[in-house]
């Protein structure tokens, strides 16, 4: 048994780095807080490569099958004898390879911020508050219980709100950072409702008890009905309404678009790489459950994800802010992940799609956050988010051009870079499942092929743009985690996804499908060709393309009204025939009656508050006449 | 023993000087006065005492020694609440009750 104590360290570490930095950052080392910070997750990032290293290969098999292990845990909250809340560290498969993605994309971004935050206000809060996101996002993803995971996924949620809010005197800022928080808020009180549905028919929280497919809790609640489906379907649903707010996936996508205000670091990082495949985490954590016992529950996650998918993939391809397009792209992929858990079965091959959607996480870390990170540099020497004030760029900034043409080659699944691996599985484990999600998802990698090629060719070619500073490129900081996530981005395909993280730790076989794959990487060129056409030299087609389909256009842009709906929904709906109404019985009705009642005490005692004179003669008088009665009433009446 | 007053009539006395005594302390508003009356009211206590042990028994000497412990409170009483009165009056200037009102509210 190999010994995995030390692992607490990875979770311990950053927090003790949060506090630190954000104790004593500000006052004795504002320079050097951004080098500490880094230093810190260079060895947390040491230590989760080597619990990988030790967890895939020198760790024995049972049954040819990878096993969970349960590194640490303690007892912190004790409900009944039964019902406990655990703190502790598990690793299975997915949580080994989501440290592996966590901590190189977060030490990436740590490096990459000291060039991009170099002279900023606020430089050692905002490694501090990086520190605190890693400790709970893997806090989060090494959770041994449902509620440990809950925990964290509201730590999560604070410090992306406390980033996205970085720039906290700018007014967009603020109000981007309260959205995201209240959606995503919103939507983790249907996580919290399935948590109790769950754990009041099982009685535990503990994932092991919870996913064990042959395991009793998957058997209780599954045969108690409730409007036709079982609470189980019905407390997973409930589950996976959390994981489609922090995952943005519609309808609770508002939040990431606007979440872009946050500094480009913080984008690639928690908006592209790791927060926001949360959501995917938490389903494929779920999946046994999800799988034997709420097959409904999984063709929900599954058609939520295609839709999303198409939906983010058509408004992407008429935004013209850099980083929107990049929002609306993430949300799209991880649309394609929920697809692929969507149509998974459970065990051996029919859980490609798990394998898939887990293989394809990794390999969308990788890109998305090279795309944020080259995104980055282009806005640091531009001083523009916009595109259409960018062009010809390539001649300025070579090292950024070349990376972020591999991460858009990547992501429209051009072979043999990473992305065509984990899409061709996704799209294979579709083709196989539903016929329905596996058009919708083909149509996707065609427009996500087109944006991305469209966002590239306006930035790196298109017109010549005057600019007034002459763009320069990014310093060595920034360019070197570009480099190492191209690298990453372009061999990670070549991981053996199969043999190692799969729905029931056994390794399977796969092969590449040409039937799909060949169909897939067509599109992917057809997509960049039209692009190519569009975008290569500045052209009227796009203008007379947007002319033609004026209306669609429109929508497409305006991303569909849906920040418009939401407004209809909370403010001429909620706010005025359910708020307004319960404002108006709480001023008229409780208020009224206990400033009623307040009123009528102080007139009371306003009239008899002479009584209490403080005269000492006038009480003695009272007492006196009283004793005068009382001699009276003895005397002549008590006979 | 008779000495030919009946007990009536110290009691009638007495009382009429405890209602006095009563009076002067609800009405007064000089606390010399109201000092005064209180005296008025510890000696009419005393007359009664001293009335009732020589009539009803006279073999005993309780009421008398009551009326001397009486005194001498009174005494020092008095002694007390002119030291008080003298206090309010160089902080007051006054020595009228209502307008000593300084910790009433």
């Amino acid at each position: 048994m190999i010994n995995f104590n030390y692992t607490i360290w990875i979770l311990l570490l950053p927090f003790l780095m949060f506090i630190f930095l954000g104790l004593a950052g500000h006052k004795y080392f504002p320079r050097f807080s951004g080098i500490i910070g880094t230093a810190g997750l260079a060895i947390i990032t040491a230590l989760s490569y080597i619990t990988a290293y030790k967890y895939f290969f020198l760790t024995e098999k049972i049954d040819a099958a990878y096993q969970k292990i349960t590194a640490a845990n303690t007892v912190w909250l004790q409900l009944t004898d039964k019902l406990h809340i655990d703190i502790g560290i598990l690793l299975d498969p997915i949580s080994v390879m989501m440290l592996v993605v966590i901590t190189t994309v977060s030490f990436m971004v740590h490096i990459y911020s000291l060039g991009y935050m170099k002279g900023e206000k606020g430089f050692e809060r905002f490694f501090a508050f990086l520190s605190l996101f890693s400790f709970s996002m893997l806090g989060l993803v090494l959770a041994t219980n449902i509620f440990q995971m809950y925990i964290f996924w509201e730590l999560v949620g604070v410090s992306s709100f406390l980033l996205i809010g970085f720039y906290y005197q700018k007014p967009s800022a603020v109000r981007a950072s309260k959205k995201a928080f209240i959606v995503t808020r919103f939507a983790d009180l249907g996580f919290l409702i399935g948590i109790l549905i769950l754990s009041f028919n099982t009685k535990t929280f503990d994932f092991i008890t919870l996913t064990d497919p042959s395991g009793s809790a998957i058997a209780q609640g599954s045969g108690i009905a409730f409007l036709g489906l079982s609470v189980m379907t019905w407390s997973m649903i409930f589950v996976f309404m959390g994981g489609v707010g922090k995952s943005a996936m519609f309808p609770f996508h508002i939040w990431l678009p606007d979440a872009m205000e946050g500094p480009t670091p913080v984008s690639a990082l928690i908006h592209a790489a790791t927060m926001v495949v949360a959501g995917v985490y938490l389903v494929a954590r779920m999946f046994p459950i999800y799988s034997i016992a709420a097959p409904v529950a999984l063709n929900v996650v599954a058609y939520v994800g295609a839709f999303s998918s198409l939906f983010a993939a058509v408004i992407a391809c008429t935004q013209t802010d850099i980083k929107r397009v990049l929002a609306y792209s993430t949300m799209s992929q991880i649309g394609y992940m929920m697809l692929a858990l969507g149509v998974s079965g459970y065990g051996g091959h029919d859980g490609l799609g798990y394998m898939a959607s887990m293989f394809h996480l990794f390999t969308h870390a990788m890109f998305k956050a090279l795309l944020f990170l080259g995104a980055g540099a282009i806005i640091h020497a531009v001083h523009s988010n916009h595109m259409t004030e960018m062009g010809g760029l390539r001649k300025y900034l070579p090292i950024t051009h070349m990376t972020f043409l591999i991460a858009c080659l990547t992501i429209a699944g051009i072979p043999p870079l990473s992305g065509f691996f984990s899409k061709d599985e996704i799209l294979a484990a579709a083709f196989h499942h539903n016929k329905l999600l596996f058009a919708v998802e083909y149509a996707v990698a065609g427009l996500t092929a087109f944006y991305m090629f469209r966002l590239y060719f306006s930035i790196f070619w298109g017109k010549d743009t005057h600019y007034h500073h002459t763009p320069h490129e990014a310093p060595a900081t920034m360019t070197i985690p570009l480099i190492i996530l191209a690298i990453g981005a372009v061999f990670a395909g070549f991981i053996p996804f199969n043999e190692l993280v799969t729905s029931d730790g056994k390794g399977f076989e796969t092969e590449i499908e040409l039937i799909v794959a060949i169909p897939s990487v067509l599109i992917g060129l057809l997509g960049i060709g039209i692009a190519f056409i569009m975008y290569k030299k500045e052209s009227a087609i796009p203008d007379k393309l947007a002319l033609t389909f004026k209306y669609s256009y429109k929508w497409a842009y305006n991303k569909f009204y849906m920040d418009e709906v939401y407004l209809f929904v909370t403010k001429k709906i909620i706010f005025r025939f359910i708020s307004e109404p319960v404002a108006w019985f709480d001023r008229h009705i409780v208020d009224a009656t206990m400033n009623s009642i307040a009123n009528v005490t102080q007139n009371v005692s306003f009239r008899i508050r002479d009584f209490q004179s403080g005269q000492l003669q006038k009480y003695a008088f009272v007492f006196i006449t009283g004793a005068i009665m009382l001699a009276i009433l003895f005397i002549y009446l008590w006979k | 023993m008779n000495t030919g007053i009946p007990l009536q009539y110290f009691l009638i006395l007495a009382t009429v000087m405890f209602f006095t005594g009563v009076y002067g302390f609800l009405t007064r508003r000089n606390l010399i006065t109201i000092l005064m009356s209180v005296e008025l009211i510890l000696n009419s206590v005393n007359i009664n005492f001293m009335a009732f042990n020589r009539y009803l028994f006279p073999h005993k000497m309780e009421g008398m020694f009551f009326s001397l412990f009486v005194i001498a409170v009174a005494a020092s009483e008095a002694a007390v609440a002119i030291a008080i009165i003298i206090n309010i009056y160089r902080r007051f200037s006054t020595i009228n009750v209502e307008d000593a009102h300084e910790m009433k509210y």
